[in-house]
């Protein structure tokens, strides 16, 4: 007899779970974070919609981290819909980089990118991006093992992204404003206004302006990347206790 | 439209609770959606629809609780006013997220023989 609900029922049996739709993801991305940090390297899933600049800020970054010696201490996973453009253009800019292909899908997940560090020399790297499928929604909801979230957003795509996608936004631990060179022929787009809506949605709203035609914002972007590097270092120090 | 790839993660679980209890029918699946999950709670009713057919699943009900977005302060100086910055107004403090963010399979109501 179902007493639970009382529906009355002899045959019906209501069982409570409680559990996450996607734990078979969080069980991959815990697998992937550990390999992570077993090895010291710190993932940065960069995501954003289609055009918003995820592979120019990878090459623009390549750039910088050669001219401080520090090229082949970076490592890229370039998840595309088809093509391996992508991580060419990433390989032409002279760090590693390898393509996941997804097909139809419209996002990566924990087991995409585990298969992928299968074809990628990824132990001994400092960063591993994972560029993620261009898109505003779906990348937000799966968690791959990374350190940090980075969303590119170009000007272009106008101030009320953050308002109209809170998930991804709301997941985000820095937003990169790209394009900001095309922003003298955009007078309606008040860069102020971006990081208003973004306080609305992020609770430790952090921006950094970058144009890769211009330089602006790479070095600083550099910067936030080591800073990170400093910050999960210190806190894996923590975590082990002192030596 | 990765609420495909939801329901699929939704059906392998749903499969191995009914193996795991003997049941022969699903009646209803009860999930709770938060409004910022980053669901489309039509979308996943679609999908749904399309899965369903021939699995155990056949007839059951999709039951959908939404859950709404609730940023609050870390220090207990309570919830954050909508469209507002996500810092507490008392303390300066970042909101956490409290509820909103949630994609859960609550229940099912599994027919037994």
């Amino acid at each position: 007899m179902c007493d639970a609900c009382g529906c009355g029922d002899s045959n019906v049996v209501p069982v409570a779970l409680s559990e996450r739709v996607l734990a078979a993801n969080d069980r991959g991305a815990r697998h992937n974070r550990e390999h992570f940090h077993d090895h010291g390297v710190i993932a940065v899933n960069l995501m954003g919609g289609p055009g918003a600049g995820k592979t120019a800020i990878l090459e623009a970054s390549a750039q910088a981290l050669a001219a401080l010696g520090e090229a082949e201490k970076v490592g890229v996973l370039a998840g595309d819909l088809a093509t391996d453009h992508d991580a060419a253009r990433v390989r032409a800019a002279g760090i590693l980089a390898e393509s996941i292909t997804t097909g139809s899908a419209c996002h990566l997940d924990a087991e995409m990118v585990h298969r992928g560090l299968h074809r990628l020399a990824w132990r001994s790297l400092d960063f591993l991006f994972i560029e993620n499928v261009g898109n505003l929604v779906c990348p937000a909801v799966y968690d791959l093992g990374q350190d940090a979230n980075v969303v590119a957003l170009s000007v272009t795509e106008g101030e009320d992204k953050p308002l109209k996608y809170p998930t991804m936004f709301q997941k985000a631990d820095l937003v990169l404003l790209t394009k900001t060179d095309l922003l003298p022929q955009l007078p309606d787009i008040d860069v102020a206004r971006i990081a208003t809506n973004l306080s609305h949605v992020m609770p430790k709203p952090a921006m950094i302006t970058m144009s890769v035609r211009t330089g602006e914002g790479i070095d600083q972007w550099i910067q936030w990347l080591h800073g990170l590097k400093h910050l999960r270092a210190s806190m894996r120090a923590s975590i082990v206790g002192p030596v | 439209m990765h609420e495909y790839s939801i329901v699929q993660a939704l059906f392998d679980r749903i499969q191995d609770a009914a193996r795991e209890r003997g049941a022969v029918a699903v009646r209803r699946v009860k999930l709770r959606i938060g409004e910022i999950a980053g669901v489309d709670v039509d979308l996943l009713q679609t999908a749904y629809d399309l899965f369903r057919v021939r699995t155990i699943c056949e007839g059951a009900w999709l039951d959908v609780e939404r859950v709404s977005a609730r940023w609050t302060c870390p220090d207990g100086h309570g919830d954050i006013a909508r469209g507002h910055a996500l810092v507490c107004p008392a303390c300066a403090r970042p909101a956490r997220l409290a509820a909103g963010d949630e994609i859960v399979l609550e229940q099912l109501d599994l027919e037994v023989p």
